[in-house]
């Protein structure tokens, strides 16, 4: 579905991606992990279009990621859910939800995306008036997620959902990681949480410098001695 | 929930010294309370205050609405309305063109103004650093004038249209021309909220201005909202513009005499805070009438200064405007 090879991105003189190269097909999902600083951000938003891809190819379906406009991407059926989750802080959780739908054809699906995200995430629904900047941190991911989904992408980025989470909602953004799936969407998802996103996840790359340097399935991974050195601090 | 609190001690502060600068003087020129409190020229300069503050408004909310989404300020805002002032002086008074028409014709031409300004300048330095937006905006301000002067002269023209006023008590006389002013004003700020509040483009609009690069990614060309709010900004330009033609002359200068109030009033209610920039309006259109009225009117603007220059001591960061 997505297919990225030889990437390469950075900020001004600076240089974050190596070579990237990396796929992820239909139905899977797809972790990276890596430490702090590895580039993972990075790697996201080069994939969206926010910052533009300095050589290398990137497709999505077929159709080419490099040539399409950043506004154009969400049309692919790629919808980022960003880090720190940047929400509209003084707009409404249902205002937001409505942005998350901006583009045409998810504007007429509006009001049947919404009943899927309230469906999915009860919580948002009562909270609908509610200013986002006041919501608590795992509700501001559920809402960050939901915008994304409003759009009735194929391929859902998400970076970091855990982070700055209680343990328990961790569990639940991980729980809702497995839902999302079930619903035939695509995953690649960026954690520190490495433990546990191996658990949701079929296979990983790792991201180190900037460069790829291992990739494998989920269970693999999590088996490798490297990484549970790493990463797990076993 | 400080936030708040703060800002409902600077209103109940604001309210005090409104209440001083309206009386105390008066009081220590007649030694008398009593003679204060009936004083009707008093009321007539704070309705008069309030009627500015209107038009005030309205000019703080256009270039509130164009920092907000583009985050440039405008320093030539006041020009662009200075252009629409003579738009609809040269086609109602050389043309004979109905003010009726004129006033529209007007809005249209400043919204062109506005939609050129991004599409010709600004949208060429959105990289740029601020200093030179600035620069490259405080640049056009002189052009407008030099072309204004150029094209029209330096003299000083009026519409000759009066509406004339109105005793609103036995001794209190309301200009109607002000009045009306208001009035639209007021309208105006409302449509926009709602148009801000209730309709997708204007949730659209507020959302670029919370977050710019996550309407990217929702799919919104940021150029397209760019180019509608600067051309809203200018349509709202030119209707001052209509306002200010009833009360004022027409000259290549005019701006000068309310933008620079204008950028302090949305500097003193937050920056890109329409709702900060709105109760800005009025403190310092009080402070103007008030101070006139006592004094003389460039005590008015000296006080409104002084108030704008100790208030980003107390609060720089303007009335409603969020700590960065
Ligand atoms: N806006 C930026 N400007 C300059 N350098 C940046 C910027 N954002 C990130 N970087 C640098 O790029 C590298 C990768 O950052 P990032 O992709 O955020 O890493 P990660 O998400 O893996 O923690 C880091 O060295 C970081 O300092
Ligand atoms: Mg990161």
């Amino acid at each position: 579905m997505l297919s990225l090879s030889n990437v390469n991105a950075g900020y001004g003189t600076f240089q974050a991606l190596f070579d990237c190269t990396l796929e992820v097909n239909a139905g899977e999902a797809v972790a990276v992990i890596g430490p702090n600083g590895a580039g993972k951000t990075t790697l996201m938003r080069v994939i969206s279009g926010l910052i533009p891809a300095r050589g290398g190819r990137m497709d999505m379906e077929g159709r080419d990621l490099v040539a399409t406009p950043p506004h154009r991407i969400v049309d692919l059926g790629i919808a980022h859910v960003p880090e720190n989750r940047r929400l509209f802080p003084r707009m409404s959780v249902e205002d937001n939800l409505r942005m998350g739908a901006f583009v045409p054809s998810a504007r007429a699906a509006f009001s049947r995306r919404l009943e899927f995200v309230y469906d999915l995430f009860p919580r948002m629904k009562e909270r609908r008036h509610q200013l986002a900047g006041t919501l608590s941190g795992g509700e501001q991911q559920m809402c960050a997620i939901g915008r994304a989904l409003m759009s009735e992408p194929k391929l859902l980025l998400l970076d970091e959902p855990s982070a700055g989470l209680a343990p328990v909602i961790v569990q639940r953004i991980f729980e809702l990681v497995r839902v999302i799936r079930e619903q035939g969407l695509t995953v690649l998802i960026v954690e520190q949480n490495v433990q546990q996103v191996l658990r949701v996840v079929d296979r990983a790359y790792v991201l180190e410098a900037g460069s790829i340097r291992m990739s494998g399935a989920a269970e693999e991974l999590a088996a490798s001695d490297e990484i549970r050195r790493l990463y797990m601090g076993l | 929930m400080g936030r708040i609190d703060t800002r409902v001690w600077l209103i109940v502060i604001a309210a005090g010294l409104f209440v001083c600068l309206a009386y105390v003087p008066a009081i220590i020129r007649e030694g008398d309370l009593g003679f204060a409190v009936s004083d009707v020229f008093l009321y007539e300069a704070m309705i008069n205050g309030l009627l500015l503050g209107g038009v005030l408004a309205l000019l703080s909310l256009g270039l509130n609405l164009i920092f907000g989404v583009v985050d440039v300020v405008w320093i030539c805002y006041a020009e662009i309305v200075m252009l629409g002032m003579y738009g609809i002086y040269y086609l109602h008074s050389f043309y004979g063109v109905p003010l009726l028409i004129a006033m529209p014709a007007g809005i249209l031409l400043t919204a062109i103004i506005g939609y050129a300004v991004h599409e010709l300048v600004i949208r060429h330095l959105l990289d740029s650093a601020p200093i030179n937006q600035l620069l490259a905006t405080g640049g056009l301000l002189f052009f407008f004038q030099s072309v204004a002067t150029l094209a029209f002269g330096i003299d000083f023209r009026n519409l000759g249209v009066s509406l004339g006023s109105f005793p609103l008590t036995e001794d209190i006389y309301i200009s109607w021309s002000r009045l009306a002013a208001f009035i639209v004003a007021a309208a105006c700020v409302a449509g926009l909220y709602l148009f801000l509040t209730r309709t997708f483009m204007g949730t659209a609009i507020r959302a670029i201005s919370q977050d710019r690069e996550i309407m990217t990614l929702m799919g919104a060309a940021q150029g397209r909202l760019y180019l509608i709010s600067s051309a809203i900004g200018g349509g709202l330009a030119g209707l001052a513009a209509c306002l200010l033609v009833l009360q004022y002359d027409v000259h290549p200068f005019v701006g000068l005499s309310f933008g620079p109030i204008t950028f302090m009033i949305c500097v003193l209610g937050g920056l890109g805070n329409m709702v900060g920039g709105f109760i800005a309006a009025f403190i310092l259109s009080e402070l103007i009438a008030l101070g006139g009225y006592h004094f003389d009117l460039e005590w008015g603007y000296v006080f409104a200064f002084a108030f704008f220059i100790a208030m980003m001591f107390v609060r720089p960061e303007g009335i409603m405007g969020r700590r960065s």
